[in-house]
Parts: C-alpha cells; structure tokens; sequence
C-alpha cells in the first residue's frame, strides 16, 4: 500500500450523493472524501452517514479510497474515525497535523476501530496534512511518527495565512514548507503530497506548478477537479527521451554487472549508483503510467 | 428509537433525496414518497425504507420522501440522519450499523 503510485488526489465533498458515486470514473490515481473544510458544521453527520454507505456500497474500480476526516481536537473527529474504519477506505488522511502526537493519537484510535471491527492491524493507512507554520518546523517527526503513515501532505491555505502572505503565481511563499515536507518525507521513507491549485482557469499556471513540484521531489498533487488530472498525469509520465535513457543506463549496469566490471559510461557520462536508482525510479514511474509494460525483466515501449 | 420532533436530511440535488421524519405516534408508520422514478422505483424506494426503519426500531414515524433519483446507499444514509435528528440522539451508534 505504501508505495503505491499516488500522483493525483480528487478532492470528493462528503455530504454529494452524485459526486461521490461518480467519483472514480476519471482515474485519478487517488480520490479523497471530504468530511472536513466541505461540510458545514450542520451537516457533518449525515456527511459521514453517506460516507459511510456509499464505501460500503460502491465499487471504485481500483482507485484508492482515502477520506479526510475532521481533526481529533473537533468535536466530529472521533466519531469520523469509528465510522470510517468500519467503511474502510483504504486511507485516512488527519487534516491540520502540528506534531508527532497527533499522528500517534490517530494511529492509536485507528488500532482500536480496527481490533472492534476485527481487521488486522494496519489495514487502513494513514496520511497526515501539514497546514501551519509549527507542522512544518516538525515535519519530520510526524513523518517519522507511525508506521501506518504512508506519506505526508502540505496544505497551503491555512499556512500561508499564519505565514501573514498570501499565495502567488510562483508559489516563492511555499518554497520552505515543501522543500520541508518533502525533505521530511523522503528522510523516513514515505510519501509526499503537494497542495491543491485553485485556479481552475489557469491551466498554464497550473502546470507550471506541477512542473514544479515534481521537480521538487513530490509524488503527486491534490486536486480540486477532473480537468486538472490529465496535466498532473502527463508532467508525472516520463518522456520518450527520459525513458531511452533510463533503460540504456539499466542495461549497461546489468550487462557490467554480469561481466564483473564496477564503472560504466552510457552516451560518454559517467554511470553511478544514484543515477541507476534515478533510471530504475523513471521505469518504474513509466511502468506505472501505464507506457511501458514489464516483460521477462525489462520494460518495453 | 422515539421520534420526539421533526428531523430532515438530504437535499433535493440530483442523486439526492430529501427526508423528513416526523412523530405519529400511536399511527405505525406512514411513507409519503415524490420521486422523479417513482414509476420504477417507488417500490423499492418504500422497501429500502422500510428495512431501515425496521434496524433503527423505528415503529411510529410519519416519513416523507422527496427523492431525485436517489441510490439505495444515499436513501439510508439519509433516512438514518433524519431519524437519528427527530430522536434528539446526536451520535450514531457505529456498532450496530450494518
């Protein structure tokens, strides 16, 4: 579960019928039901009661089911975590995560849901949202917090505002925090999520955010609509060029490896350890793309 | 369960449906159902009702179902929310949910 590949997360409100069913037809990598900022306060039971009913009824086809639920310091959030264990999805994702305690006391209540409804321990994942200022000075220890967790996300809107900024086209007022989280992420080995690009208008602007966090090191993005899978899908897929390479430096290792000899050159460049792992990691990224299919050891266009 | 006020949950959004419990006491239960597929559905938009109604011991309620085409899952979910709003109980009891 924890590697699984994660590039987009659609953002589903909780309390629509019609959303939620229609959810998983435009193969975002990820959907994530909202039982949090979506819902008003008024509603926030009969959200998780569709929540709940609609887990337990539809088929996702294969997309990967996380909700978000309301934080543990809200009046709503442990009944979230009673209910949505036994929906199963396949993740909850904490909002609003300041330190490792909150990791762990999610962790903790989720263990307990899991025993009741006899579910093996660790069956649902856990994600956590860093969202302010002191989540980000203590991103690694929440990353580090549980083994449940399978990736960290930042959430933008409510740090910037603690921040005393506001976000820009560039994005410079994020550069600390997902250089941060990312960094966090990779030191204890889980995932990292961008945040979602509310303008829906700005396709190029969009992009160029993807481009960005990729770049970065992210493994992917939520999002706030159909329309924006496709740009995060096509950014994610390796080019024609990256994948001829990585599959020349992968063949050359493998064919020094089997004659014994310890440093190669592909296209007169020096090939080192982490640029075997950088190719091994873009095959993998265009395997799971779905344009390269693995046959008998290799990949093949 | 005891209806002691007048519940509502849902909307009237497409794939939604709208339901009001209300108390009738001493009366049984009373279904009045408006649907834009009542002609295919009515029936099984009543049982759906009715099966919920029978898990939440529920045996006294007037229910009024405005459904706009409405999946089985959303009609319990929203059945349970009203129910649980005209019994004056704020938290769902998840043990015994099916």
């Amino acid at each position: 579960m924890k590697d699984r590949l994660r590039r987009t997360m659609l953002y589903v409100p909780g309390n629509n019928t019609g959303i939620i069913r229609d959810a998983a037809i435009y193969r975002s990598d990820s959907i994530m039901i909202d039982l949090e900022d979506s819902v008003s306060y008024r509603q926030k039971d009969a959200a998780r009661l569709l929540v709940y009913t609609s887990l337990r009824t539809f088929d996702f086809e294969g997309v990967e089911t996380v909700v978000r639920i309301n934080g543990l310091d809200t009046p709503y959030g442990l009944e979230d975590i009673e209910a949505m264990v036994k929906a199963r999805p396949d993740i909850i994702r904490l909002p609003k995560t300041d330190c490792a305690q909150d990791v762990q006391e999610a962790s903790r209540l989720i263990l307990l849901e899991e025993k009741k409804n006899g579910l093996p321990e660790g069956s649902i994942g856990l994600m956590a949202a860093i969202e302010s200022p002191l989540g980000v000075i203590n991103a690694y220890e929440i990353a580090c917090a549980s083994e449940r967790l399978v990736g960290i996300a930042i959430g933008a809107e409510d740090y910037v505002t603690a921040m005393k900024t506001s976000r820009s086209a560039d994005g410079i007022e994020l550069l600390y925090a997902r250089s941060a989280v990312v960094t966090a992420a990779r030191a204890a080995g889980i995932q990292a999520y961008d945040t979602v690009y509310s303008d829906l208008n700005n396709e190029e602007g969009f992009r160029r955010e993807v481009e960005l966090i990729r770049q970065l090191g992210f493994d992917g993005k939520s999002i706030i609509s159909p329309r924006q899978i496709k740009v995060v899908h096509d950014v994610f897929t390796p080019s024609v060029k990256e994948i001829e390479l990585a599959q020349k430096v992968v063949e050359a290792i493998d064919e020094a490896n089997a004659k014994g000899s310890g440093v190669i050159a592909v296209d007169g460049k020096m090939i080192d350890k982490p640029i075997v792992e950088r190719a091994k990691r873009t095959l993998e990224m265009a395997s799971a793309s779905g344009v390269l299919s693995r046959k008998e050891g290799r990949y093949h266009a | 369960m005891k209806i002691i006020k007048t519940g509502s949950a849902g909307t009237l959004e497409s794939s939604d449906v709208l339901i009001t419990v209300r108390s009738h006491n001493g009366k049984g239960v009373q279904i009045t159902l408006s649907s834009t597929v009542e002609k295919q559905f009515g029936n099984q938009i009543r049982h759906v009702v009715l099966e919920t109604l029978k898990q939440l011991n529920v045996t006294e309620a007037a229910v009024d179902v405005q459904d706009k085409g409405a999946l089985d899952c959303a009609i319990q979910a929203r059945l349970i929310a009203a129910v649980h709003r005209a019994a004056g109980i704020d938290k769902i009891n998840w043990e015994e949910m099916r």
